[in-house]
């Protein structure tokens, strides 16, 4: 048995902060710190022969970045990660507000929105393929209604790729912004509505300003991980749709340029970095208050 | 034909008409579910009245508002609301002539305190000049310096200052109806006798019509010109606060207003305009009220400061005896409570006595002591609902 006064100087060890954060603190460290750091080291020396690196410092895997052909498979990943982030945003919002404002069916429709969750991810993947091929579901309803004599090419084009994207990510844009409009209070647009506010202006006045903080965290969570994804492009898109998420992969894989793929994953991270930078930066005014009120 | 039509015409004309009322409702129901939160009310209100709506939490008064700004819709066939003789029952709540402070004051956190204020003025076109103009004289009207306070975010401010942008905004597109949800709930009870009293200065300087809510009974007799109270979604009494306060209808006005001691006992006798009610040994008397006779049961009010603790064998004459042991003397400050058990019947009653300095002049009871609590008839407030 402890006596009290050991309890009590447990109880204070125990919720001190530091104490609390060590548990998940060391587990980023060696997972996530230490593999960084050995990519970084690793960027900057030259190839083995036979996989892994040989010691030296080198600039090459950088210098080879620059090459049109990669500049483009980067500059394509940005697109896609933003339009895929702009198209979450535009069906994301409505069905966030319409289930902050659902009264019965709230925990309904957000079970609905973390089902896909529960099967893999890799598994939905392939259920579009069979969606979106040639003879799948799709092509072969519209050709049975008569509607199309030719398949629709969809499977290995832009627009697959980009279904995946969006398909995959809509919930993490839907659930910030879902939270952060359920935490507004109805006085607020009642005193909007009394002071002459019609149901535009209380959107653009009101419910759009305060729900910013959610619309940034869901943009960020869409377009990061869209930034990165590898699984969408390779299954839906073929050859021809590479993102940046499927050179690193490949480099790490079958090219067995480690080097090279660790090069890449920094400039993906450099692109990261200043993406969220300027976007964090370029609505600070309303957004950097809302994020203090209501955040 | 012709006649018919002119005469009754010239006979209205000539009758003075009554003031149309600021506000009016006709038999207003709302319900909420299976709950009637307000059931069929109807009351008016005088232009430039203040005028509470008081009653314990879920007695509908907050309903009642809201059913005026248009926030709530009446139960359909649940009555009619007008304003200024108009019935708004169908109009949006910024169709409406009002303005509303809410109880959180529901400032728009994203927004500072000048775009706050300016918000219904923005909402309503004005253009930017006169809009800062008019921000800058409603933030001074609730004295608040526009300099000072115009650019802080409503998060930079105390209670009280936010209270009075709450005001200004309100305010500011000036209203003729000015609806105050429990508007000084949330501050502190200092802040909250200053606030009053401003908020009475206030309705002065303007003269438009105050609408407010509160549960609490000394800020309605403090502010109202009249009070409506409240209970289970129905106006019991409707009164200027000493109307309230001094008449009572119902046991459960006299008890949420103020403190009140309550004997009842059936109507024995009549003599000299006083009737004698009794009970277990147990007598006093009341003016003669009509409605009472032989053999009514009767329920009375009677205030602790119109109570008077006597020396057995000291009582005045003419004064209503009840002979009772002190159970306790407590001392709230500015006056005294004895607490006396009735000996007859074994409950307690109330009375304040004036504190003349403990230190000095202590009060001469204790506990134990037989005293005879006195009150003269007249300071009997006879309850109507007792009736019988």
């Amino acid at each position: 048995m402890r006596s009290t006064r050991q309890r009590r100087i447990l109880a204070r060890i125990v919720s001190k902060p530091s104490t609390l954060l060590a548990p998940a603190g060391i587990w980023l460290i060696v997972f996530f710190v230490v593999p960084l750091g050995v990519m970084m080291v690793y960027s900057f020396m030259p190839r083995g022969v036979y996989g892994g690196v040989d010691s030296g410092f080198t600039l090459e895997h950088y210098r080879r970045f620059l090459d049109p052909l990669y500049l483009s498979i980067l500059l394509r990943t940005t697109l896609m990660a933003a339009g895929c982030t702009t198209i979450c945003l535009a069906l994301g919002y409505p069905v966030a507000y319409a289930i902050s404002r659902a009264r019965r069916w709230k925990h309904v429709l957000l079970l609905l929105v973390i089902m896909p969750f529960w099967t893999s991810f890799l598994v939905r993947t392939f259920a579009m393929i069979f969606l979106m091929r040639d003879t799948g579901l799709i092509n072969s309803v519209l050709m049975r209604l008569g509607l199309i004599t030719e398949p629709i090419v969809m499977l290995y084009t832009p627009f697959a790729v980009m279904a995946g994207l969006v398909y995959t990510f809509l919930p993490f844009m839907i659930l910030p912004i879902y939270a952060s409009l359920e935490r507004l209070p109805t006085s607020f647009l009642e005193a909007a509505e009394v002071l002459g506010a019609k149901p535009s202006a209380r959107f653009r006045r009101i419910i759009f300003p305060l729900s910013l903080p959610g619309v940034v965290a869901g943009s960020l969570l869409v377009f990061v991980p869209a930034l990165g994804s590898f699984i969408p492009s390779d299954l839906l898109g073929g050859a021809k749709q590479m993102l940046i998420g499927n050179l690193v992969q490949n480099q790490f894989g079958a090219a067995r340029n480690w080097p090279f793929g660790s090069a890449a994953s920094f400039v993906v991270m450099a692109v990261v970095l200043l993406g969220v930078m300027a976007y964090l930066r370029s609505g600070r005014g309303e957004l950097a208050t809302s994020l203090r009120d209501i955040g | 034909m012709k006649v018919s039509l002119v005469l009754p015409i010239a006979y209205f004309s000539r009758v003075k008409k009554p003031p149309i009322p600021s506000v009016e409702f006709r038999g207003v129901s709302k319900t909420f579910g299976s709950t009637r939160a307000v059931a069929s009310l109807s009351l008016e209100v005088a232009p430039g009245e203040f005028f509470s709506l008081l009653g314990p939490s879920g007695c509908g008064k907050t309903t009642t508002l809201r059913l005026l700004a248009g926030l709530e819709e009446p139960d359909r066939d649940g009555g009619a609301i007008l304003i200024d003789g108009a019935p708004v029952t169908d109009l949006r709540p910024y169709e409406r002539d009002l303005s509303m402070v809410f109880q959180h004051y529901a400032l728009f956190p994203h927004l500072s305190v000048a775009r706050n204020v300016a918000f219904g003025l923005e909402q309503r076109s004005v253009p930017a000049a006169e809009r800062t103009t008019r921000v800058r004289d409603a933030l001074a009207l609730v004295r608040l310096n526009p300099e000072q306070f115009g650019n802080r975010m409503p998060s930079e401010l105390s209670g009280g200052q936010r209270q009075r942008v709450a005001l200004a905004r309100a305010l500011v597109i000036e209203p003729s109806i000015l609806l105050l949800d429990e508007p000084l709930g949330a501050i502190d009870l200092k802040l909250r006798k200053q606030m009053q009293l401003e908020l009475k200065a206030l309705k002065r300087t303007l003269g438009i019509t105050f609408i407010y809510v509160t549960h609490d009974q000394e800020e309605a007799l403090t502010l109202s010109d009249r009070i409506a109270v409240m209970d289970h979604g129905e106006v019991v009494q409707i009164g200027g606060p000493a109307e309230i306060y001094e008449s009572p209808r119902s046991a459960f006005v006299a008890e949420f207003i103020g403190e009140s001691n309550f004997l009842s006992g059936t109507a024995l006798r009549e003599q000299d305009g006083l009737w004698t009610i009794g009970r277990d040994d147990l007598e006093f008397r009341i003016p003669a009220q009509p409605g009472i006779a032989t053999g009514s049961s009767v329920t009375v009010a009677v205030r602790p400061e119109w109570l008077r603790v006597c020396a057995p064998g000291q009582t005045p004459g003419n004064a209503n005896m009840i002979p009772a042991t002190v159970r306790e003397v407590v001392y709230l400050g500015e006056t005294l409570q004895v607490v006396a058990e009735v000996t007859a019947t074994g409950k307690a009653m109330r009375v304040t006595v004036p504190n003349e300095g403990q230190l000095k002049n202590p009060i001469a009871w204790k506990t134990g002591d037989e005293i005879v609590l006195t009150w003269l008839p007249g300071d009997s407030q006879v309850l109507e609902e007792n009736w019988s």
